[in-house]
């Protein structure tokens, strides 16, 4: 029969709808309410000091928005100005400065997209499938365009002594939270960032300055960046040594993991978005990122990694960035057990679950970068499973 | 070539920023502070996170023992078990800590803090003094654990090798299922419509988590309460509540946290919250039939260490008289 959708007038076709003056600065249509940040109450104390996961399974393209884009405080977000807002560089270097916002706007700038990603992304599935959702096991990610300024402009005004070897970068907030980075990295691509996709950062992302860290763990993106110190050594902070350490099956503990390894996720389908279709064709999509440069290839397995087929890469990979991938395929209607693997430019192949864990063991919390594992069955239902 | 932008950092400010400790000790102030001192600002500032021992509460962290578990199922990582440097305890104590007024301890609070740290993990004894002098000569027993990331070297042979295409692995079955352990938050499926209609119905376990949270209808009661009090103070009442909320939580769903959640608590005995653990110092108030009027939540807003001494809540007070009518207004919007 006639779909009356089409052959009835639609209030939105015949009423008028907002002006342009309705939403000075908009929000989604509320038909998407529910592609919100997602926070799960039992994995911290207060929800002050936790994180919370970008709904990655509900988008698409590469760019999050910045409003769903995953949060993590110690201390909780905190409201400062432009005008309040100072940064200093003090330790070992020839002249200790004091910067204010306007200050970094008159530098030259720059502009990249890179991926944040928590060092515990996937930290809660060590132990076996835990978490029910792409969300969940996966959404401790961002991927923003940023401006900013090099951070190796600003110690050049400061000028690095010979004896300074790192940096230790703190912010505003009450935490204060500080990571040592050695100069190397520092001077290479670190970026003082003040906008990502194109506006202001958010409240949440450290309003109006935070640290891009390329390719690192997110812990080292200082949000509120008020401090860089040099230093001839690392400070040893909290956060990188009790937290932030991996620790190994022999007791010991890996220090100083900063790279963020190759990784991917099928983020549709995924146990928040079932094949709510019947057999056909049909697009099964991810993500996948390295934080060793750029992801080259994608490989998508639907038998749960005996067979593998190249996904196609949209767009053109960047180096330390997200990049999408699609494969398209036409399901027969049986079970699938849907993998992804990602393979980066240094030659790097996303690792399974098994190869990781023969190393690491199932206590180390941080980068587990491994191969993730979506059982679909004959009704299109997705759950995250682990596989034998 | 500099660009001369900025301008030369102050000695006072550096100072007052320049507060990162080296693992030898390097930015630790003149000063030092005993175990009895530091028990006495761990029962006033962290035990209410931290438990009386360190031993922790709720899922606050625990902060001393778990010695040898790092091979466990389960390792507890505590500042004796698992942190490398002392410098490290200081330093997060000095900047971060208390939870929710971080920077007001005093250098010498902060060792006598650290010091109590070291006792009850057993690490000193009870007449022990951290001062600058001594401080370097405290060695964690995890000060060894750790290593340098090798990854590259451990890990990359095996991770870059040529992967496999087809026939790599015997077929599947599942061996583990999230929805087995059942700790995923509600969630709402997204399906879409299809013009073959091959959807099928949405399964009966679909969940949408705002279905959960209909408003109820307010009581009478509440709304003639409510139109009693001065809409703008109320209004600034939750502007200064920002302060207060890190630790305590009002409306629909309040949990305790930090602190007791406070509907109601205008009006109410103090120590009304069922499941927190108060001080004894509040259950001793309360059990002497300290009732939360608006004159007593204005003394203790004031001052809340005057009010009742040694109670847990690490709290300055509020100085402005107009900004603690406001909290207490806005209070009395939570409680019918």
């Amino acid at each position: 029969s006639p779909d009356p959708l089409i052959t009835e007038v639609q209030p939105y076709a015949s009423f008028l709808g907002e002006g342009v003056d309705a939403t000075p600065y908009g929000m989604p249509i509320h038909f998407e309410d529910h592609v919100v940040r997602r926070n799960v109450e039992w994995l911290t104390a207060d929800p002050i000091s936790s994180i919370n996961f970008t709904p990655i399974h509900a988008l698409d393209g590469t760019i999050t928005p910045q409003g769903c884009a995953f949060e993590r405080h110690h201390s909780g977000a905190i409201e400062m100005s432009k005008d309040e807002y100072r940064l200093m560089i003090t330790g070992l270097v020839d002249k200790p400065l004091v910067f204010t916002f306007g200050d970094l706007m008159r530098m030259p700038r720059v502009q990249h997209t890179y991926f944040c990603e928590c060092a515990a992304n996937g930290g809660m599935e060590w132990g076996g499938a835990q978490l029910n959702g792409a969300q969940f096991t996966h959404g401790m990610i961002h991927n923003m365009e940023y401006t900013g300024v090099s951070l190796r402009t600003l110690l050049n005004e400061a000028g690095v002594k010979p004896e300074g070897t790192w940096v230790y970068v703190e912010g505003h907030d009450a935490s204060s939270n500080g990571r040592s980075i050695p100069m190397e990295k520092a001077l290479d691509d670190c970026i003082v960032a003040f906008y990502a996709n194109g506006e202001a950062l958010r409240m949440e992302h450290g309003y109006p300055v935070r640290l891009v860290v390329p390719g690192w763990e997110g812990n080292m993106w200082v949000k509120w960046l008020r401090r860089i110190g040099v230093h001839d050594g690392p400070i040893e902070s909290r956060e990188e040594t009790s937290k932030y350490t991996d620790l190994m099956p022999d007791g010991r503990a890996r220090k100083w993991t900063w790279v963020m390894d190759a990784k991917s996720v099928i983020t549709s389908p995924s146990p928040q978005v079932p094949v709510s279709h019947g057999p056909g064709p049909m697009v099964i999509t991810g993500l996948a990122w390295s934080g060793r440069g750029k992801v080259t290839r994608v490989d998508v397995s639907v038998d749960g990694g005996v067979n593998w087929q190249e996904a196609r890469i949209a767009g053109d990979p960047q180096s330390m960035a997200v990049t999408r991938f699609y494969f398209d395929h036409v399901w027969d209607g049986a079970p699938m057990f849907l993998q992804a693997r990602a393979i980066d430019e240094t030659g790097y192949v996303q690792p399974t679950k098994e190869q990781l864990r023969a190393i690491r063991g199932l206590n180390s919390i941080y980068h587990n970068n491994a191969i993730q594992t979506w059982y679909v069955n004959e009704n299109g239902d997705a759950e995250n499973v682990e596989v034998s | 070539e500099p660009l001369g932008i900025g301008r030369a950092a102050l000695p006072e400010e550096v100072a007052a920023w320049d507060v990162a400790i080296m693992p030898d000790g390097r930015g630790l102030p003149q000063g030092g502070g005993n175990v009895l001192d530091g028990e006495d600002l761990w029962i006033e500032q962290c035990a209410v996170c931290h438990g009386d021992f360190a031993e922790g509460a709720g899922n606050w962290p625990q902060i001393v023992g778990g010695l040898g578990t790092l091979m466990d199922d389960r390792p507890v990582k505590t500042t004796d078990s698992y942190w490398p440097h002392l410098s490290t305890v200081w330093d997060y104590v000095n900047r971060s800590m208390p939870f929710g007024a971080a920077q007001t301890l005093t250098g010498d609070e902060v060792y006598a803090i650290t010091a109590y740290i070291l006792y009850s993990g057993g690490l000193v004894d009870d007449d022990f003094e951290l001062t600058h002098e001594n401080f370097t000569s405290i060695t964690l027993p995890n000060a060894d654990g750790f290593f340098v990331d090798d990854r590259d070297d451990v890990e990359l042979p095996l991770f870059t090798q040529e992967p496999c295409m087809s026939d790599c692995r015997a077929p599947v079955s599942i061996s583990a299922r999230a929805t087995d352990i059942d700790v995923t938050p509600e969630f709402p499926i997204i399906r879409f419509t299809y013009s073959d209609g091959s959807a099928p119905a949405p399964a009966p376990t679909d969940t949408v988590e705002e279905a959960s949270a209909e408003p109820e209808a307010a009581p009478a009661e509440e709304a003639v309460q409510m139109a009693s009090l001065d809409p703008a103070l109320v209004a600034a009442g939750e502007a200064a509540w920002r302060q207060c909320r890190t630790c305590h939580q009002l409306g629909d769903g309040a949990r305790n946290g930090t602190g007791p959640q406070l509907n109601g608590v205008v009006g109410q005995a103090a120590g009304h919250a069922d499941g927190f653990r108060y001080s004894p110092a509040l259950i001793e108030a309360s059990e002497g039939g300290l009732v939360w009027t608006e004159e007593t939540l204005d003394a203790f807003l004031e001052n809340p260490a005057g009010l009742i001494p040694r109670n847990r809540m690490s709290f300055r007070g509020v100085r402005s008289e107009d900004e603690r009518a406001a909290l207490i207004a806005y209070l009395m919007s939570y409680s019918n």
